[in-house]
């Protein structure tokens, strides 16, 4: 077509060890429009995003294939004419604008370096220029907002500047990388719309990279689903999501919406209740942290707490695991008090109230095998050796659902479903009567961390443990939850069974955490912002 | 930030004052009794007694430690023990012989040191950065008075450009100085270029890897422009701090250097007064060596903390 802006003819990337990550992906980007790069980790997104400019990371080259960005050849030409292609034509959204932005510089002189350098624009054009856009983002005190440094402002403003930054040439394409994953669900509504609205406004093209469905069908004109560096299909949004023709985007398609209506579980068998807290405060250094958070949790139940970053809902679960001792309260287990600081507790304290992390990379020790890392609490806690030591950890493995030959791999060689599983092994191998779950699913790709959801459900019904659930991710507490409890500024603003919560929310706050949840349907963020 | 720095401030005083009891009990308590050691073999109990006297000896350590302190603090660094002259006198002239030889080596060395090391770290890979990294391992690697005696062998006694003793004198002109000091200077550039180049390259090699690195080349930037306005701004705490630990060096570990070139500066004097069991002198020498360090460091603490935006911008404030 005569008026795409982008064209990709059969690329192919390689890391410089020699592994292909990209095995010849075409797409075409017609001007003004928005198309969709969706997948897992792993499925090539960023590389193609990074690709499109003539950039590749951490020694990524291209090795075949063209980008033809308004007829020249990026993956042909020299590197001085693709410097001069680089932000000025084609400019890139990163998904942490906290690590994007140099700490070191006002924004607004990181703002106009670019066109500035570019020699686009006078210093005076580029500050106009800028300003316009603060406003058109919807950033406060637009005139004076680009003299803060990138720490003096909140995450979701950060977001939106660093658009604004990608803006700052007005480019033909912006590539944007994740540009609200890693904010909260009340502020990805929000830059979600101005980011749309902007694009649309200026006439700008965009590749929009992420790996959430409900938030690309907001945006997208056209989606392109990926997989192992290869297009699965391409189509028109509402064609991918109402009817795919690949069973992959099926399976994605399908997964997202289950996840957006599943029936709450069958309710537990509950016992007598098993951790009481009662009027806790803490706080870290001097700033409050929690104030008067009182939380009953029964035996067999599962309890969730939902919050934005910033909640205290991860403080909470430090308080109760004796991480933080609490500045005032108490904390009650099974009936007896609960020593403050795991240093008081004894071992069969210990072992009773075990934690399953957010990231399994980082909390499995990359030089222990996985026999070691199960081995290990089995041999602290039952006394198990030798052969018994073993078999036990093989009957734990079948348990989580991994194969007996895993046990002698390092993580290096899990994935990060697998590792998750080995961590939830390595709980499990204390015999807990309680398992606190601090955002598991968050790092994992939907269909991984769907699995991992039913593995703890399955284990849940099995063996009768607790779940005390800590996630930020509505979908997850719908799947799981007996009961939810909602905090936010360090106190609990709701809280009620799930169902109920869900389908009748008392507090205004918790009705906007609800609605702020991406919906499939591309007309949801329109709806939402047209709500009263 | 004030608090932060007023902070540091005092943790060197109090450091100060933990070298000053160590330097007090190093040269006082240790060696066993000071009048014996002057007296050797002729010592007799009534020449001991009196020379003990003689040298306040026979008070308490603790009160002789208190009337020192005491006495440093006001300026007063006692009295030589062989001349009889004041230590003050001595000791500063010594101390600005030092002091100028340092800061001619040091205004040279850190902009070169520091030049070259952001240099390696943009041409990371290149001909220049091998060469360059090969260089200062050698400088880093040879000791500084073989260094110096290669340096008088090639630019003294072969070819006579220049002095091979860096004989100063009071009233000496400022070019015939500048002739004098240059071969100890240009030893003292080697060996401290060589570790500031190699720290400042793998610093700013550190923040290369960092999200708003990649940011700025996907602006389109130039290697250099990257490398010099978004890399080097953010490492350079790190590089302020082996400048100055660089600098500490020059002042207080040049006796070698000074030894090799027959050079009138504070670690000679140091040394002679060891020699010489001259004990109010090594205190006092000891003290300044160990003022300096504390406080250059202290000053590189000081403008970490001052080049951390963070710091220098608190949130909330000029919004």
């Amino acid at each position: 077509m005569s008026d795409d802006i982008l064209q990709i003819r059969d690329l192919r990337v390689s890391t410089d060890s020699g592994v292909e990550l990209l095995h010849g992906v075409s797409l075409d980007l017609e001007r003004g429009e928005i198309l969709g790069l969706i997948g897992e980790s792993g499925a090539g997104k960023s590389t193609i995003g990074l690709a499109a400019m003539g950039y590749g990371r951490g020694g990524c080259r291209i090795t075949g294939g063209t980008v033809q960005l308004a007829g020249k050849d990026l993956a042909s030409c020299t590197r001085r004419e693709r410097e001069a292609v680089r932000g000025a034509r084609i400019a890139y959204v990163a998904q942490s604008a906290a690590a994007a932005f140099n700490p070191a510089h006002r924004l607004e002189k990181q703002i106009i370096e670019a066109p500035l350098y570019h020699g686009l624009m006078t210093e005076a054009e580029a500050r106009a220029w800028m300003v316009e856009l603060f406003t058109a983002l919807g950033l406060p005190e637009p005139e004076t907002f680009g003299r803060r440094f990138p720490h003096q402002v909140s995450g979701g403003q950060l977001q939106r500047a660093m658009v604004a930054l990608a803006m700052a040439c007005k480019p033909d394409v912006l590539v944007l990388d994740e540009p609200t994953t890693a904010l909260d669900v009340t502020t990805q509504i929000e830059v979600l719309r101005l980011l749309r609205d902007t694009i649309r406004k200026y006439g700008t093209s965009a590749l929009y990279i992420t790996h959430d469905l409900a938030v690309i069908a907001q945006v997208a004109d056209r989606l392109v689903v990926l997989r192992h560096g290869q297009e699965v299909e391409t189509g028109p949004t509402q064609q991918i999501l109402t009817a795919p023709r690949e069973d992959y985007t099926r399976r994605l398609v399908s997964e997202r919406q289950a996840s957006l209506s599943a029936p709450a579980g069958a309710a537990h068998k509950t016992g007598q209740e098993l951790l009481r807290v009662e009027e806790v405060d803490a706080t870290y250094g001097k700033a409050p942290v929690l104030c008067g958070i009182d939380l009953s949790v029964k035996q067999g139940e599962t309890v969730a707490i939902v919050g934005e970053s910033g909640s205290g809902k991860s403080t909470l679960a430090r308080v109760v695991a004796g991480l933080l001792p609490p500045s005032r309260g108490r904390v009650a287990f099974d009936g007896a008090a609960l020593p403050p600081s795991y240093r008081k507790r004894g071992k069969d304290l210990l072992r009773r109230i075990q934690l399953i992390y957010q990231l399994p990379d980082v909390a499995l020790n990359p030089r222990q095998t996985v026999a070691e890392a199960i081995g290990r609490p089995l041999t602290r806690f039952q006394g198990l050796t030798g052969g018994a030591n073993r078999a036990e950890v093989l009957r734990l493995l079948d348990q989580i659902g991994l194969p007996a030959e895993m046990a002698d791999r390092l993580p290096g060689a899990l994935s990060g479903g697998q590792k998750q599983r080995v961590c939830i092994a390595r709980a499990l191998a204390a015999k807990p009567d309680l398992i606190i779950c601090d955002e598991v699913t968050s790092a994992l790709d939907p269909l991984v961390a769907e699995d991992i959801l039913r593995l703890l459900r399955r284990l849940q019904d099995e063996l009768g443990i607790t779940y005390l659930f800590i996630t930020h991710d509505l979908s997850v507490v719908k799947r799981l939850a007996d009961r939810t409890v909602v905090m936010q500024k360090g106190r609990i603003v709701e809280e009620a069974e799930t169902d109920r919560l869900f389908a009748a929310p008392e507090q205004a706050y918790t009705r906007g955490l609800l609605a702020s949840v991406p919906q499939l349907d591309p007309g949801w963020l329109d709806s939402v912002l047209t709500a009263p | 930030m004030l608090t932060l720095i007023a902070k540091r401030a005092v943790l060197g005083v109090f450091t100060l004052w933990l070298v000053s009891v160590l330097v007090f009990a190093g040269t006082e308590i240790l060696p066993g009794d000071v009048a014996g050691a002057i007296l050797g073999q002729s010592a007799t109990p009534e020449s001991l007694a009196r020379l003990r006297a003689e040298l306040g000896l026979d008070v308490p350590a603790l009160q002789r430690y208190a009337e020192w302190l005491l006495g440093f603090v006001q300026g007063d660094m006692g009295r030589s023990m062989a001349s009889g002259q004041p230590v003050a006198d001595l000791l500063w002239p010594r101390f600005w012989n030092t002091m100028a030889l340092a800061a001619y080596a040091g205004a040279i060395a850190v902009p070169l040191a520091v030049g070259l090391g952001i240099m390696a770290a943009a041409l990371r890979g290149g001909i220049f950065d091998r060469v360059s990294n090969v260089a200062a391992l050698a400088f880093v690697s040879l000791p500084e008075y073989f260094l110096g005696l290669l340096l008088v062998l090639w630019l003294s006694v072969k070819t006579g450009w220049l002095p091979s003793l860096a004989d100063t004198y009071d009233g000496m002109g400022l070019a015939a100085w500048f002739r004098a000091t240059t071969l100890p200077m240009l030893v003292l550039v080697m060996v401290t270029t060589a570790q500031i180049l190699r720290m400042t390259r793998t610093t700013v090699l550190g923040v290369m890897d960092q999200p708003y690195v990649e940011t700025a080349f996907l602006k389109g930037l130039r290697n250099g422009r990257v490398v010099l306005r978004h890399a080097t701004p953010n490492a350079a705490a790190p590089i302020v701090n082996v400048v100055s630990f660089n600098i500490a060096y020059l002042i207080t570990g040049v006796v070698l250097v000074e030894a090799v070139f027959n050079y009138n500066g504070l670690g000679r004097f140091m040394v002679d007064a060891v020699s010489r069991r001259d004990l109010p002198l090594v205190q006092a020498a000891a003290m300044i060596f160990g003022g300096v360090y504390v406080f250059l460091n202290m000053v590189a603490d000081i403008a970490a903390i001052a080049l951390n935006p963070r710091l220098r911008h608190p949130r909330g404030k000029e919004a």
